[in-house]
């Protein structure tokens, strides 16, 4: 009963008439966000961050939890539309909703994409004020090695779950955390790493320049190349009665919804994975349970309420560990973490004790933005598939504007900004050649915190590694990371062995 | 594909032994009654980088991983003119950023993407290259207080910042 009359208050918060313009404008700019190709919430959420200063600090978490939230219904507009991922959290609605619309059954999917994201969103919403409480209250034990063994785990979830080339992902871990370390030595605060005796590395690399750089212009510069051929642009035939008639014919999909909530809630709050690999995998599940595993594919409605309930789910999944912990749970949710201690809110357990109005006005708001989301979608469907015909020239000069000035704007220093170009343009070069990136952007945000807590537990064993080992819950977090560290080695290993085997028969 | 492979495996690599050297200034082993030193953590994190590279580098060498196999272009010319417009562009935008300051720069960039890249009418470029610095500075300036970069043109902002601020 005390977390009902927590999120009553929490209501209180997130009703205030500031803080619900921010729930709606947050949740409309995050469709029109998620539903431009190429961009998604963890791009919105990155170039608007330094535009948030002009409202307090709850307010500003309030609106980016609602961009979060509006993004990934907006992504399964493009993807059902254009057969372009609106985000990569909307990739697998693609494999469904494109042949979908292609059959003349867009506003179907468009439907059914708004219905999976509510039914996945409210799911979630419920499970995540359930378990927030009791997981801070147990966190509140953690001291530096759980909260290294913890990191330790976001990152080897990244390897193991990531489904990127191996070295790859380790690279852009490694040189993330390299770039976290530039500026003053936390411990004697000598500088460090200062490139070229550049001075505006003392302050060391904002991790907003690499999130705005590669996020923000690498992306861009991305969808620049992937999008220059013309977009088709499916018809959509909107009416009232074609809504409500696609609606009822969903209950046959409810299952589907469910067992997609559960699954994208689940495997959003594993540190790191976030809602892409959520998405995938409720496709995955749904195809298998299916009896008729073969329309997948070829437009069959669940493959698109699967991924889009998963993704809304893991959305919500992935704020659990940030708030309760202080490990994103997602690339998006490691730039929320990174702004919000900017502003002094600290992630971590102690946020349910010393803010506790704040954490409430959160989840009470994921409620009224999830409400306010459904409605929205479904009644601007028209409204969205315009701003799909807005030509990309003029899109993509303006938001390059605003990277710009984002970049800017949290240090005043140009110096940012031409790091963030630079970081851009390499972080596009590498992309191409299948390096991940959002492990960087999560290292360089976690870097600092996982070298305290490193440190720290050093000093606490005097040196030994033990530490991480021999403590009840840092040693079984230690060992599931190093479990998903290592079954991709050996899968890996596995498959060269094999293609050796193959070249050379004995 | 194939060189471009190659090529950002070594360059990444020979990054990683700088920052190794760069790290290194700082003490790397341990300090008794400190713990690590400062670069420590740094510096095995380089050395890791360096690890993940030669490893790219064998795959490539018995072209074991897609990029190492693939025998497409990494960019073709129309990729290869679209990235040099716009990465030299915007090179050339942050560059006049520093001397003419954020109001000449950003609409002569908007403008020139526009015009050049989408050839949209000019009352569509002239009205966005004109209404956006209007709404930077009205933002940035007057509500959040953040004084964006003017270079030469500062002067021409002391009657807008005694009206407004």
């Amino acid at each position: 009963m005390e977390i009902f009359a927590h999120l009553m208050d929490g209501f209180l918060l997130a009703f205030e008439p500031l803080n619900l313009g921010l729930v709606i404008a947050g949740v409309i700019l995050g469709m029109f966000i998620g539903a431009m190709p190429g961009l998604g919430s963890v791009n919105g959420v990155a170039i608007l961050l330094p535009m948030t200063y002009l409202v307090p600090p709850t307010s500003a978490v309030i609106f980016l939890g609602a961009i979060y939230y509006g993004a990934m219904y907006g992504g399964a507009i493009s993807s059902i539309m254009l057969g372009i991922p609106g985000a990569s959290t909307a990739v697998a609605t693609t494999f469904d909703g494109r042949p979908m619309a292609l059959k003349g059954e867009a506003d179907r999917a468009l439907v059914a994409a708004a219905t999976a994201s509510f039914v996945g969103g409210s799911i979630s919403v419920v499970l995540f004020t359930l378990f927030a409480p009791p997981l801070a209250h147990v966190a509140l034990a953690f001291s530096a090695p759980e909260e290294f063994a913890l990191m330790l785990l976001a990152f080897a979830t990244f390897v193991g779950l990531g489904g990127d080339d191996i070295p790859k992902t380790f690279f852009s871990i490694f040189i993330g955390l390299v770039f976290s370390a530039v500026g003053l030595d936390i411990i004697s605060g000598e500088p460090r790493l200062i490139f070229m005796d550049l001075p505006g590395f003392f302050h060391g690399i904002n991790f907003l320049v690499l999130a705005i750089g590669i996020y923000g212009i690498g992306e861009m510069l991305w969808t620049i190349e992937t999008t220059k051929g013309n977009m088709k642009i499916s018809q959509a035939n909107i009416t009232v009665r074609r809504i409500w008639e696609a609606l009822v014919s969903l209950k046959s999909g409810i299952k589907t919804m469910v067992m997609g909530s559960f699954l994208g809630y689940f495997v959003g709050i594993l540190p790191a994975a976030g809602a892409t690999p959520g998405a995938l995998m409720a496709y995955g599940v749904a195809k298998g349970m299916s009896k008729d595993p073969d329309s997948f594919g070829k437009g069959n409605v669940n493959g698109v309420l699967a991924p889009e309930s998963a993704n809304n789910a893991a959305s919500t999944g992935s704020m659990l560990p940030m708030l309760t912990l202080g490990i994103p749970g997602s690339p998006t949710t490691a730039i929320l973490l990174g702004g919000m201690v900017i502003w002094g809110l600290d992630p971590g357990p102690m946020l349910f004790v010393e803010h506790k109005e704040f954490v409430w006005g959160l989840i009470a708001s994921l409620y009224a933005a999830n409400f306010f989301a459904v409605l929205i979608n479904l009644a601007f469907i028209p409204a969205f598939l315009w701003v799909l015909r807005m030509p990309f020239t003029i899109l993509a000069p303006v938001i390059f504007v605003l990277c710009i000035i984002g970049g800017y704007a949290p240090t005043q220093d140009m110096h940012d900004v031409w790091l963030m170009l630079i970081f851009g343009i390499v972080g596009y070069l590498m992309r191409k050649l299948d390096y991940p990136m959002a492990p960087a952007v999560l290292a360089i945000v976690l870097g600092p915190l996982a070298e305290t807590s490193m440190r720290q537990s050093l000093l606490m064993s005097s040196g030994s590694f033990d530490i991480f080992f021999f403590r009840p819950i840092s040693g079984v977090i230690m060992v599931i990371a190093i479990i998903l560290l290592i079954l991709p080695m050996l899968h890996s290993f596995n498959r060269m062995m094999r293609h050796r085997a193959s070249r050379w028969p004995l | 594909m194939r060189r471009a492979e190659l090529i950002m495996a070594a360059v990444m690599a020979a990054f990683s032994l700088y920052l190794m050297w760069k790290s290194a200034e700082l003490p790397i082993g341990w300090i008794p009654g400190e713990g690590p030193g400062g670069g420590a953590f740094p510096f095995w994190l380089a050395v890791g980088m360096l690890v993940c590279c030669v490893l790219i580098i064998v795959r490539w060498f018995r072209r074991a991983d897609e990029p190492a196999r693939s025998e497409d272009p990494y960019m073709d010319r129309h990729t290869m003119v679209l990235f040099a417009i716009v990465a030299g562009s915007l090179t050339v935008t942050i560059g006049l950023i520093e001397v003419v300051g954020v109001y000449i720069a950003i609409p002569l960039f908007l403008a020139f993407y526009m015009r050049v890249m989408g050839r949209h009418r000019w009352i569509i470029t002239g009205s966005i290259a004109a209404f956006t610095p209007v709404t930077l500075f009205f933002f940035f300036e007057i509500a959040l207080k953040i004084t964006l970069p003017k270079g030469v043109t500062e002067p021409l902002f002391y009657p807008l910042y005694s009206m407004f601020l």
